[in-house]
C-alpha cells in the first residue's frame, strides 16, 4: 500500500528520506538554514529510529573531513550545509572526489558574504562546481527528498563512485510545509542495495589511500574523474527511471521539459524557480505565447548533449541564474549553455542570461514575464547578452 | 620485517621514519593510519608505491583528526571496531598550528584513537620554515638569525598541556632517541580508552644542520639537559618521569646543531643562550626532573 500524502516542513521530508538510507555515519555542524534536516536527523537517533553514528563536530571542515574518513573506512554518509559552511569545506570536497568517495551531502541553497545574508541563491553550489562533485538541484520538496536514495545509487555504483551534491534552495524548498509523500522504507530497502565498496580500508587487506602522485600520474587520476562522470551522466537517467518505476515519481533526469516541444521562446533555469515559470508558462500559453521550459537537473554532470538536441527548434533561448560571476557579468548556467550551443551545427538560438533572486530577493510571475518581453526584442535586433534582471533603480 | 617497508625516500637519519616504525612496532597489523600532509606521507606514498604495511589514508594537512575520528565512528557503527586502533601520525606544523582545531574536536568528543604528533621542530617538509613547535632562537628559513635576530623569538608552544587540559585519559612525551620508553608509552596510549596522545621529539638533521648519524645523539642531548622532559600524565596529573642523572649544560645540545650555531658567533649570543638554560632549568624544578641523593639522617 502506498503511503499518504502528509504535510510536512522540507527539512523534515529530506532527513526522513536520509533515514530511510541507513547511513551508518551522519556528521555536521550547524548553519542557517540548514539547521532543520540536522536537527530533525539528531532526533532520530536519539529515539533510536537510525541505527547510525551522529556525528557533532566543531566545524563543516571537520564535518566533511570526519565523512572522508568513514566512507573510506566502508561507509555510507551524510552530510548537510549551506553558504559559508560549503566555503569552508572547498578544499576536501576536492580530495573526497579525487579519493573517489561517495559521501551524500544536502546543500541548502544560500547566499555567501559580504554583505552577510542568510536567505536563498544559488552562489554557494555554484562556486563549487569544479570540486568534482555530482550537482543535481531539486524544483520542489519532493524531489528534494527523493534525490536522496536517487543520489546513493547514482554516487555508488562502481562505474562512478563520486560524490553529490543534492541542491536544494534554502528557506524556499527547507523551511516550506508542503504536501509529500514520505519515502517508504521497505520501497527504499527494494531500490537502494546496501553499499559494499571494493577499496576500503582493513587492516586484513592493507590499502593506501591518498598518496602522492606526481607528473607522470597525476593527469590519469583527472581523467578518470571526468570519465565517471561520463557514467553518472547515463546513471542519473537510468536511476531516476528506476525510481519512477518504484515509486511512481519523475522529474526528469538530467534535464526535464515543460511546453517545450513547439516553444519558440525556451527558458532555462535550476531549482525552485522552475515553479514560478510553470505558472508564468502556464498564464502566457493562455494568451498564445509560445514558451516552454527546460529545466536541468544535473549542473555536474553538464548533460550538454541532451541539452542540445532539447533547443532545436528553439529560436530565443532564456537562462535564469541565482548567482553571478563577477567580472563576467553572468551567472553559471548562461556561461554553460553558450558554451555547449557554440559548436552546435543544429541549433543556433541566441542565449540571454538574466541573474536574479540574489540573497533572497522574491521572484514573482511579474519578473519572468519582464525577462520574457525583453527577450522577445531580439527579434527586432535589440540583443542583451547578460544582465540582472531585478535590480532595484533607487539602489543600483 | 617492519611494517613500514623499505624503499621510501626519507632522508638518511630520518626521524620521522624512525618514529613511524617505532610507532608500528608498538601497535602491529591491527590499525589504521592516519597522516596528515607532511614529510612522512611524501617519502613513504609516491604512486603507485607504499611503505605502508597497515591500512593508511592521507587526506589534507589539516583534517587528520577529524579524519581519523570518522574512521573511528564508521567501524564502531558498522559493528568492526573489535580491537583495531586508529592512530593519526603527524607532525608539529599539523598537530600544534593548523590542524589545532580539529585536534581540540576530535579529542573533546572522546573517540577511541591515538595521536601521535612527531614533532621535528619546524615546516621540514616545506623547506624548514618556523612552526609554532619551533624553540627559541632556532634560525629557520622564516625565522632566520640576523644582524637584528637571534631567530625564532617565540617559545614552543606547549601541545601536551593543551591535550591534556580536555581531559585526555593518556598524555605523553616521548623521543626517538628512547625507543623502547616510545614505545612502551605507544603501547599504554593504545590500551587505554579514549583519545590518547604521545608528542615525540624527533631530531631532523636535515632541518636542524647536523650529520644523518647523529639523530639518537642529538635526541639524547635534548632529553639530557632537560629540554626534552620525557613525562606522562593522566587525567591531566603527572604520573611519571624520566629522572635524569648528571645533568649537561644546553650548550652541549645547542653546539651539537647548525640551526643554533648563531648563538655562539654572534655577539651577545652568550646572554641569550641563559635564556634557553632557564627554559631547562624551569623544566627539571617544574617535572622534577633531577634526582636528589639522599642523605641518611644519623640517629
Amino acid at each position: 500500500m502506498r503511503n499518504r500524502m502528509v504535510v510536512v516542513e522540507g527539512s523534515y521530508a529530506v532527513a526522513h528520506a536520509v533515514k530511510v538510507c541507513k547511513p551508518h555515519v551522519i556528521s555536521a555542524y550547524p548553519i542557517t538554514p540548514q539547521t532543520h534536516i540536522v536537527e530533525d536527523l539528531s532526533q532520530f537517533a536519539a529515539d533510536g529510529e537510525m541505527n547510525c553514528a551522529y556525528m557533532n563536530v566543531e566545524s563543516e571542515f571537520s564535518a566533511i573531513s570526519a565523512l572522508i574518513g568513514s566512507s573510506a573506512a566502508g561507509a555510507r554518509t551524510y552530510s548537510a550545509t549551506t553558504s559559508q559552511g560549503l566555503a569552508l569545506m572547498h578544499e576536501a570536497l576536492f580530495n573526497a572526489s579525487g579519493m573517489r568517495l561517495p559521501i551524500i551531502m544536502t546543500v541548502v541553497n544560500r547566499a555567501l558574504s559580504a554583505p552577510i545574508n542568510i536567505w536563498n541563491d544559488q552562489q554557494d553550489s555554484i562556486s563549487q562546481r569544479d570540486t568534482g562533485w555530482i550537482q543535481l538541484y531539486a524544483e520542489d520538496v519532493q524531489e528534494s527528498a527523493d534525490m536522496i536514495p536517487q543520489l546513493y545509487k547514482i554516487a555508488e555504483d562502481e562505474g562512478v563512485l563520486l560524490p553529490a551534491m543534492a541542491c536544494m534552495d534554502g528557506f524556499i524548498l527547507s523551511h516550506v510545509y508542503e504536501p509529500v509523500i514520505l519515502l517508504e522504507q521497505s520501497l527504499t530497502d527494494e531500490f537502494l542495495p546496501d553499499y559494499s565498496p571494493e577499496f576500503v580500508l582493513d587492516p586484513k587487506n592493507p590499502m593506501s589511500f591518498g598518496t602522492f602522485a606526481d607528473p607522470t600520474t597525476y593527469t590519469e587520476f583527472r581523467y578518470k574523474q571526468e570519465k565517471a562522470m561520463g557514467v553518472a551522466l547515463k546513471k542519473i537517467e537510468e536511476v531516476a527511471i528506476e525510481f519512477s518505476e518504484k515509486y511512481g515519481r519523475y522529474y526528469g533526469g538530467l534535464i526535464d521539459g515543460y511546453m517545450l516541444e513547439d516553444a519558440e521562446i525556451v527558458i532555462m533555469a535550476m531549482g525552485s524557480v522552475i515553479g514560478t515559470i510553470k505558472d508564468t508558462i502556464d498564464m502566457l500559453r493562455k494568451d498564445g505565447e509560445s514558451v516552454g521550459l527546460l529545466k536541468v537537473r544535473s549542473f555536474r554532470p553538464f548533460p550538454a548533449d541532451e541539452i542540445r538536441k532539447a533547443l532545436k527548434n528553439a529560436n530565443v533561448v532564456i537562462t535564469l541564474d541565482k548567482n553571478i560571476s563577477v567580472g563576467k557579468n553572468e551567472g553559471a548556467l548562461c556561461t554553460e549553455v553558450k558554451a555547449c550551443m557554440y559548436n552546435n551545427i543544429d541549433a543556433s538560438a541566441p542565449v540571454i542570461g538574466f541573474m536574479l533572486g540574489h540573497g533572497g530577493r522574491d521572484i514573482p510571475i511579474s519578473t519572468i514575464v519582464k525577462i520574457i518581453n525583453k527577450a522577445k526584442l531580439v527579434e527586432k535586433g535589440i540583443f542583451v547578452e547578460s544582465e540582472f534582471a531585478d535590480l532595484r533603480e533607487d539602489l543600483a | 620485517m617492519s611494517l613500514l617497508k623499505p624503499g621510501h625516500r626519507g632522508c638518511a637519519g630520518c626521524c620521522d621514519a624512525l618514529a613511524a616504525k617505532f610507532v608500528l612496532d608498538a601497535l602491529g597489523e591491527d590499525c589504521i593510519v592516519v597522516s596528515p600532509t607532511g614529510c612522512l606521507e611524501v617519502f613513504t606514498s609516491p604512486y603507485p608505491e607504499s611503505s605502508w604495511g597497515v591500512p593508511w589514508i592521507h587526506s589534507l594537512f589539516e583534517n587528520a583528526a577529524a579524519v581519523a575520528s570518522g574512521i573511528e565512528a564508521a567501524l564502531k557503527a558498522m559493528g568492526k571496531m573489535n580491537d583495531t586502533k586508529v592512530v593519526v601520525i603527524g607532525g608539529d606544523g599539523a598537530t600544534m598550528d593548523i590542524g589545532l582545531q580539529a585536534i581540540s574536536g576530535a579529542f573533546e568528543r572522546g573517540h577511541d584513537l591515538i595521536y601521535i604528533c612527531i614533532d621535528n621542530e619546524a615546516y621540514m617538509n616545506t623547506g624548514i620554515q618556523r612552526s609554532s613547535g619551533t624553540p627559541m632562537y632556532a634560525n629557520t628559513t622564516t625565522s632566520p638569525a640576523g644582524k637584528a635576530s637571534f631567530g625564532n623569538p617565540l617559545n614552543k608552544k606547549n601541545m601536551p598541556a593543551i591535550i591534556a587540559a580536555h581531559g585526555s585519559p593518556y598524555v605523553a612525551t616521548a623521543s626517538v632517541a628512547y625507543a623502547p620508553d616510545m614505545i612502551r608509552k605507544v603501547k599504554k596510549a593504545a590500551q587505554i580508552k579514549g583519545p590518547t596522545y604521545v608528542h615525540v621529539h624527533a631530531p631532523c638533521c636535515t632541518g636542524w644542520k647536523f650529520e644523518g648519524s647523529k639523530t639518537i645523539e642529538v635526541g639524547r642531548l635534548a632529553v639530557e639537559t632537560a629540554l626534552w622532559p620525557l613525562y606522562e600524565m593522566e587525567k591531566s596529573e603527572v604520573t611519571g618521569v624520566r629522572k635524569i642523572k648528571n645533568r649537561k649544560p644546553v650548550e652541549e645540545y645547542l653546539k651539537a646543531q647548525g640551526r643554533f650555531r648563531h648563538l655562539f658567533t654572534m655577539e651577545g649570543g652568550a646572554e641569550e643562550i641563559k635564556k634557553i638554560q632557564a627554559t631547562a632549568d624551569w623544566n627539571v624544578k617544574h617535572f622534577g626532573l633531577e634526582v636528589r641523593e639522599l642523605k641518611l639522617m644519623k640517629k
